[in-house]
């Protein structure tokens, strides 16, 4: 049996003009188990902090009901006053006597009542309450950060500028990510080359990082402070740490006509190649689907003419294992397959592209080193019709795209169309939007600039068609300011594709059972108070892996799941809240059901071997709990059929003794 | 079922008995009278092609016995397994409670089993013995008179309205599948959600206040296979040591059980089968079925293996509780 | 059937993040409601059991309300979803039995939403109070 003690606050005249606050002190003593009743002024000051400390030690008690405002308020506040008194501080619960009864009824004999009603309830529950104390795990301090694009680059500076070890996981040869493919960036115009490439530099000669290129994560175990994590290093045929990336090889290789991935197959690579000039690391790959040596054993040209005798035509996958405190996820995004689009010609017509390709035409490193030309005849376009939104802001209805805004078009297509007209000024330009949308910093400036200054042609309203005639493209499109079709001749077609999480995202998801949401962009633990984190405790998001970004957003992200990061690896151990769900084994059915409720991943199974009624032993598969990882929500025990799951703090037949003492 | 089928059952349940196939199998035998067919575990090949029973009145639903029975046994376990029984099947293989790769599952088609107590009903007097014939049951009375009933009167209300005659899970089929059952099985809840609240508490006070806490439905309903009911648990909160006519299960005990099998109940209707007050408890796990598929959309539990039950699923525009499914 | 003095038996349970800072708002706010409505503190929506608002109509309660984060909202991202499945599901049974539903309710208020804590629970007692007491679930009785 407690020995409970009951101490009404006042609150100076906030709680006693409308509750008797006498009355209630009264009332509860009488109670089981009530041993102790008081009231008093401002229980939460140091007077009232002592006189909890002296009945504690005067009558025995074991745990304390104070009926004052509310638990979101002081809560924490009577936890350490019981502690002090040498309570455990769970052994605490507080009647709600200001908020949701003084404040809110007028009528004292009404208060009094209902204080009185709470009182019980909150000593009912207190009678079933157990000590508890927070669980206590160690950290490792290493981070690991999945995708090496700019998000990934700078979430990895940013934590080992901190002092610990990060690895970068980059499935491609060299980090650098989807920045490294574009010209300039808005709403400045600098290059995207001169401002990424030296964070590559920086990310590769760092101590504290080690950068996995061409490696992707193979599974993950292990839970917040304490992942385990298998990383496949794909066997690029060249030995790393010897190759000193004078590309020799690639320019010796026989193998010419292999798509060019990083100019989005514009032009040829060889089949041994370094993907581009700032390549980090800069080291050769040999492709293995085209490579004749690795094929049938015949050629080895490479080989000869490595002057370091890196190539290495056996070497195989690599399997590394390592243990990290903290996942940041940046996988970033890749633009939308435009098969469904047939009324855009992108399949049809080599001169309709993506902005992604037009951003490797207009790039000095680019297939045409620069020069506009189209990618048909290798003539300059006179006229180029811009469109948005392709596959963005699609109705559901429509089967095909994204219902979302994919954030980034208005802008790059501004920067894109600006850049032509700056150039090639006998070029006309059109752009086809739905809505031009431009909130960032100096972001309207930079589309009124493009519309005012460089005599963009913005038209609101969707090209309906484009049929390639001859050497022109038709396009027929409506504008519905002016209310009329418009017929226009392009030469050159650029399409605003949607963007989506990379294909890669999805099965990591799984792996780190990190939730998402319908388009597959990873969901954080809350849309406003905890952007950068994951649901799954020691798992942070950062940049487009999240929702469409631009590069500064991207670059903010980065530096928060950064900070994030840090604030995790800084601590050498981590408590953890111990109102978390528990489970019975002996009444666990092992049905999965918790499992499939649960947003953090918190609950795995085991299978063990129990003493079963009948003297015999039965191998049974039960739940077991992470209380690292479980945030006390409770989903669990309602889709536990049998009872076996109870959240501590919350336990069933605490509240079911509430509802009693509420409905007496 | 047909004498064809319990034929062929007996002779390869024996047969892969023999070849070590299967170390046991679950499967029905005699009781004291010839209506009386009970779940059984065999050992023995001989065994088999003596007793086992697969008729009309071969209605339990085996498949919950798997649990404990795979646990015990060595080797792979046999089970016979009606069309609607098959789905129990692959709703405790969906929440882990066997290893599939433990059991041997002889699927068998259905036509419908029959409602004793209805067969009792129309027979009137006791009954001596009962020959099966083709759509009829030839009934010997105890004053020797032979009657005969056809099969279509006494079948089973939950066989009437079968959802599905197609097994969803066997190893091997014995016979053809046969054609589903057309009536609606959702008629007798309409019934009961037209009326006015009133009239369905005057129906469930009447129906409910026969229970006599037997818990027959509980016992035989495979979802009902907690390891430790939460009826039998002090530590839930429901379940009371004295049960007293006031005392909480006492009351809820029928609602809390529908709410635990709810999404989860493949309706085979045993818990309305075996209660010996007659009481439709399949009705209340009925409307469950009905409001999850009008709700959330057509959802047949134990369809298909690893399917998410809807208490474990969500849509985030599921309509709002209260406004009957509306958006 | 209603009399002039009869004062319904309300349970509400209200999750910690949104309805109970929610109702705690309309206490600083000072916007009453009557005192016959009792909070539950529930970590979340998804705690409710349906066997505590059982308890609640057999051990006399007149009414049952459960409050939660607005869907999308929840601080444990996917609660709500899962008690709003839970709650329509048993609130039509409790129908089918014959407890109307007006006794039960589930309602959406934010931590921002103190005036709608409030008219909520306003209107739900009032709601009730017009249905008179609730002694159906302690009359579904088994055999003496």
């Amino acid at each position: 049996m407690q020995r409970i003690g009951v101490f009404v606050c006042w609150c100076g005249s906030n709680i006693a003009a409308t509750v008797d606050v006498e009355a209630v002190s009264q009332a509860l003593k009488d109670e089981p188990g009530v041993v102790f009743s008081t009231n008093y002024q401002y229980m939460c000051s140091q007077a009232g902090q002592d006189l909890i400390k002296q009945a504690v030690a005067e009558h025995g008690l074991t745990g304390i009901v104070i009926c004052s405002c509310s638990p979101r308020m002081h809560e924490t506040t009577f936890r350490r006053a019981a502690a002090a008194a040498g309570l455990n501080p769970y052994m605490v619960e507080i009647a709600n006597i200001r908020e949701q009864c003084s404040w809110v009824h007028k009528d004292i004999a009404l208060g009094t009542q209902k204080a009185i009603v709470l009182g019980r309830a909150a000593v009912a529950k207190l009678h079933l309450n157990a000590p508890l104390t927070p669980g206590e795990t160690p950290v490792t301090k290493r981070a690991l950060v999945i995708g090496g694009g700019i998000a990934g680059i700078q979430t990895a500076l940013d934590i080992a500028d901190a002092g610990f070890k990060v690895d970068i996981v980059e499935k491609k040869p060299t980090i650098g990510g989807k920045m490294s493919q574009l010209d300039k960036t808005f709403p400045t115009l600098d290059c995207a080359a001169c401002i990424l490439t030296p964070k590559m530099v920086e990310a590769a000669q760092n101590e504290n990082i080690t950068i996995y290129s061409y490696s992707e994560v193979e599974s993950v175990g292990g839970f917040v402070g304490n992942f385990d994590v298998t990383i496949r290093k794909k066997a690029r045929y060249v030995n790393e740490s010897i190759c000193t990336g004078c590309g020799l090889c690639t320019e010796k290789c026989p193998v010419k006509n292999v798509p060019n991935e990083f100019n989005l197959g514009m032009d040829s690579r060889r089949a041994v190649y370094i993907p581009f000039a700032q390549a980090v690391p800069k080291v050769a790959t040999i492709d293995p689907d085209y490579c004749n040596m690795l094929k049938n054993g015949k050629c080895g040209v490479c080989a000869r003419v490595c002057t370091a005798g890196a190539i290495d035509y056996k070497q195989t996958d690599e399997l590394i294992e390592q243990k990290y405190g903290a996942i940041v996820v940046a996988t970033g995004y890749e633009p939308i397959k435009l098969d469904k689009f047939d009324e855009f010609a992108y399949n049809s017509s080599p001169d309709v592209i993506t902005s992604l390709e037009f951003e490797r035409l207009t790039n000095a490193a680019g297939p045409t080193s620069g020069k506009l030309l189209r990618p048909s005849d290798g003539k300059h376009p006179h006229r180029i019709v811009f469109v948005q939104c392709v596959g963005s802001r699609c109705a559901a209805a429509a089967g095909k795209g994204k219902e979302y805004c994919s954030k980034i078009c208005c802008m790059y297509t501004a920067k894109q169309a600006m850049l032509v007209r700056d150039k090639y000024p006998d070029t006309e330009v059109y752009v086809f939007y739905i809505d031009v949308r431009t909130p960032g910093k100096n972001f309207d400036e930079f589309y009124r600039r493009a519309a005012e200054e460089y005599g963009v042609k913005y038209v609101k309203g969707m090209v309906g068609k484009i049929s390639p005639q001859g050497e022109v493209l038709k396009v027929q499109a409506s504008d519905l300011i002016a209310g009329r079709q418009l017929h226009i001749d392009a030469d050159l077609v650029v399409l605003a594709a949607a963007i989506e999480p990379d294909r890669s995202a999805r099965p990591l998801a799984t792996m780190l059972t990190a939730s998402m949401d319908t388009n597959d962009f990873f969901t954080e633990a809350h849309p406003k108070l905890r952007p950068v984190e994951s649901p799954t405790a020691g798992v942070f998001l950062s940049g487009a892996c999240q929702g469409p970004k631009d590069i500064p957003e991207t670059v903010a992200q980065a530096g928060a799941a950064a900070a994030k990061v840090i604030g995790l690896l800084a601590k050498d151990k981590l408590t953890s809240n111990p109102c978390v769900a528990s489970v019975d084994e002996l009444m666990c059915n092992g049905c999965s059901s918790c499992e499939r409720v649960c947003p953090y991943g918190a609950i795995s199974y085991v299978n063990k071997e129990f003493r079963m009624p009948d003297r015999t032993v039965a191998l049974r598969r039960v739940a077991s709990v992470n209380p690292a990882v479980c945030q006390g929500c409770g989903a669990c025990t309602v889709a536990c059929m049998s009872g076996a799951m109870d959240l501590r703090g919350f336990e069933a037949k605490q509240i079911i003794a509430e509802v009693d003492a509420i409905c007496k | 079922m047909q004498k064809i089928t319990e034929d062929l059952a007996r002779r390869r349940a024996a047969e892969l008995m023999r070849a070590g196939e299967i170390s046991c199998l679950l499967g029905w035998k005699k009781g004291e009278f010839d209506y009386d067919v009970e779940p059984t575990v065999f050992y023995t090949p001989e065994e088999v092609e003596r007793e086992l029973v697969c008729n009309v009145f071969s209605a339990a639903n085996l498949s919950k016995y798997l649990i404990s029975l795979t646990r015990k046994a060595e080797g792979r376990v046999g089970i016979l397994l009606k069309p609607c029984d098959s789905f129990s099947f692959n709703q405790l293989l969906t929440e882990h409670r066997f290893d599939r790769e433990r059991v041997y599952a002889l699927g068998l088609p259905c036509e419908g089993t029959v409602d004793t107590f209805l067969l009792k009903e129309r027979v009137g007097e006791g009954i001596y013995s009962i020959k099966i014939k083709d759509g009829a049951l030839e009934v010997e009375t105890l004053s020797g008179e032979v009657k005969e009933i056809p099969l279509s009167e006494v079948y089973a209300e939950r066989c009437l309205v079968c959802k599905s005659r197609r097994p969803v899970a066997y190893d091997e089929m014995l016979g053809e599948v046969t054609p589903d059952a057309d009536e609606d099985r959702f008629a007798q809840v309409e019934k009961l959600e037209s009326m006015t609240a009133e009239e369905r508490y005057a129906f469930w006070q009447g129906e409910l206040s026969r229970c006599i806490r037997c818990n027959a439905c509980r016992n035989v309903c495979p979802a009902c296979s907690c390891e430790r009911c939460v009826f039998d648990n002090p530590t839930s909160g429901v379940e009371t040591k004295a049960p007293s006519e006031d005392s909480f299960e006492e009351k809820m005990f029928h609602i809390i059980r529908a709410f635990h099998v709810a999404g989860r109940c493949t309706d085979c209707g045993e818990c309305s089968r075996v209660c010996p007050e007659r009481i439709p408890l399949h009705l209340l796990n009925r409307k469950f079925i009905k409001d999850i598929n009008s709700f959330y959309g057509d959802y047949t539990a134990g369809a298909e293996v690893g399917s998410r039950a809807p208490l474990v699923s969500y849509t985030k525009d599921d309509p709002e509780p209260g406004q009957g499914g509306q958006k | 059937m209603q009399m002039t003095d009869y004062k319904p038996k309300i349970v509400a349970f209200c999750c910690n993040w949104c309805s109970y800072a929610g109702a705690d708002l309309a206490g600083n706010n000072r916007l009453s409601y009557p005192a016959e409505v009792k909070i539950i503190r529930v970590p979340c929506s998804c705690r409710v059991n349906p066997t505590f608002i059982l308890r609640a109509f057999q051990r006399g309660a007149d009414g049952v309300i459960i409050c939660g984060c607005h869907p999308g909202d929840c601080h444990y991202t996917s609660g709500n979803y899962f008690a709003r499945r839970r709650m329509a599901l048993l609130f039509s049974m409790l129908d089918y039995l014959g407890i109307e539903r007006e006794r039960t309710r589930v309602e959406w208020v934010s931590a921002a939403e103190g005036a709608k804590f409030a008219a909520t629970m306003n209107d739900f007692v009032s709601t009730v109070a017009a249905l008179g007491e609730n002694r159906r679930l302690e009359d579904l009785r088994c055999k003496k």
